[in-house]
């Protein structure tokens, strides 16, 4: 394994846009965490899996589609109210089935469910680095003020409604990152791979760091690591990247057996 | 005191969830002062409480509210988050509450995540959250519950020293509190 392979001029765009969403997914995962909706990602990863599908027998664009059925997903959880991991379940296994059957209709939408399950990284183009780019600023635009949000309602549960004060500002627009980072997740490192970096760093980085802020930096921190390592791996060994980097961040996981969090007590 | 305008007001209130459970009754709270909310079991306190904060329904009668108010709620049995590395400074500075000149007690949870506290003492640092937060109303709801005398001191000294605008409404079924820590105590009747 060489890293001068990642510096190939054919692997810089692709090996740019993962680690650009590297860092973005394990935030949003952090804060679907917070809200202990960790499930909720690959629910609406596989909506949004559905959606590009359909859209690929409607010969629609791929991300159009894939963002309405993300967005499908996301209606489906503010239709049922607060939602719980149970209702999670329920999105990613109608979005698997519909993937599947839908699959089966033309042999365009069976390449289309290829794509989007395993991941496409090496033929991404600059859209997909742009759209990256501004997930991770809106991202750092909205941070302080939904984190402060979201933990309040976490919390102090009713707080927003016994002031009388809009939740859905909040709602809304991590729900649009969600999406977003959905979306952007599967069209470059597939479903399984969107769902693991949403949901892998967040979980040893909850267990291990002291304090919020520290939280979601490990957690960047392991994302990152994790999809330059996936990358390097499946360049060497020529294996699908979504798979390498899911391997890659296995590997974390026992990092929750440490019997200690880093950050001072004291604050 | 009362020729303030109330913070809160009940009307021949009735409220419930999917039918009223207590009422009609009418009470007010007026800036700086603290009320207590006495009754047996099932009679209706926390209710009070959910109506105000929205989540009971208003079946009868009026609730007036100051244009401005601004509450904080301490929930009776407030949920700790199963692993979160959110720390007790943290969680006091999101509600905007006081950080510093801390007593000891609370000093030392600060640095420690919520996951690492005892259930007493994230219920201290909830409540302490609540009441030194800048809000003109704050909900107490069963405060004492898993305290030891330590922290129910705590709780009380704080209480006293509250600014002189910030009302407290504080449903307990610990007599002696109430009476130590309140202006004034309407009893519900079953």
């Amino acid at each position: 394994m060489s890293l001068s392979l990642a510096w190939d001029p054919l692997f810089r765009l692709p090996l740019a846009t993962a680690l650009v969403l590297a860092a973005a997914l394990p935030l949003i995962g952090a804060g679907l965490r917070l809200r202990e909706q960790w499930l909720s990602s690959l629910g609406v990863a596989q909506m949004a899996a559905a959606g590009g599908v359909a859209g690929a027998l409607l010969h629609a664009p791929l991300m159009l589609s894939a963002l309405l059925g993300a967005a499908l997903g996301g209606a489906a959880r503010a239709f049922v109210g607060r939602s719980r991991n149970e209702h999670y379940a329920v999105l990613l296994l109608a979005g698997w089935s519909a993937v599947i059957l839908l699959a089966l209709q033309d042999h365009h939408a069976g390449n289309t469910a290829m794509q989007l399950l395993n991941g496409q990284v090496y033929f991404i183009a600059l859209p997909h680095l742009v759209g990256a780019i501004v997930l991770v600023a809106a991202l750092l635009a909205s941070g302080r003020w939904l984190a402060r949000r979201l933990l309040l309602a976490r919390l102090y549960p009713d707080h927003f409604q016994a002031n009388r004060q809009p939740a859905w500002p909040h709602e809304l627009c991590f729900e649009a990152l969600v999406i977003a980072g959905v979306v952007l997740g599967i069209s470059t490192m597939g479903v399984m791979a969107t769902f693991a970096m949403m949901f892998l760093p967040p979980w040893v980085a909850f267990r291990l760091a002291r304090g919020w802020p520290r939280a979601l930096l490990l957690s960047v921190l392991i994302g990152m690591l994790a999809c330059l390592a996936g990358f390097l791996l499946a360049l060497s060994f020529d294996l699908p990247f979504g798979a390498a980097l899911v391997a890659v961040l296995l590997l974390s996981v026992p990092l929750r057996l440490v019997p200690f969090r880093f950050g001072r007590p004291g604050g | 005191m009362s020729a303030a305008a109330p913070l809160l007001e009940l009307v021949e209130v009735r409220a419930g969830y999917s039918q009223p459970v207590v009422g009609p009754l009418s009470w007010a709270i007026y800036p700086g002062e603290v009320l207590g909310l006495q009754g047996v079991n099932g009679v209706g306190k926390t209710t009070l409480i959910k109506l105000i904060t929205g989540a009971a329904r208003l079946f009868g009668g009026e609730l007036r509210r100051a244009a401005d108010l601004a509450i904080t709620h301490h929930w009776q049995r407030p949920e700790r988050p199963p692993e979160l590395p959110v720390t007790g400074l943290e969680m006091l500075r999101v509600t905007g509450a006081r950080a510093t000149a801390l007593p000891a007690r609370l000093q030392a949870l600060c640095g420690r995540c919520l996951d690492e506290m005892s259930g007493g003492e994230f219920q201290l640092l909830h409540a302490w959250g609540c009441l030194t937060a800048p809000a003109s109303l704050v909900l107490l709801d069963e405060p004492t519950n898993n305290l030891d005398e330590e922290a129910i001191e705590l709780l009380l000294a704080e209480i006293a020293q509250r600014p002189p605008d910030r009302a407290v409404l504080l449903v307990s079924h610990e007599a002696e509190f109430l009476q130590r820590a309140c202006d004034r105590i309407v009893s519900l009747c079953p």
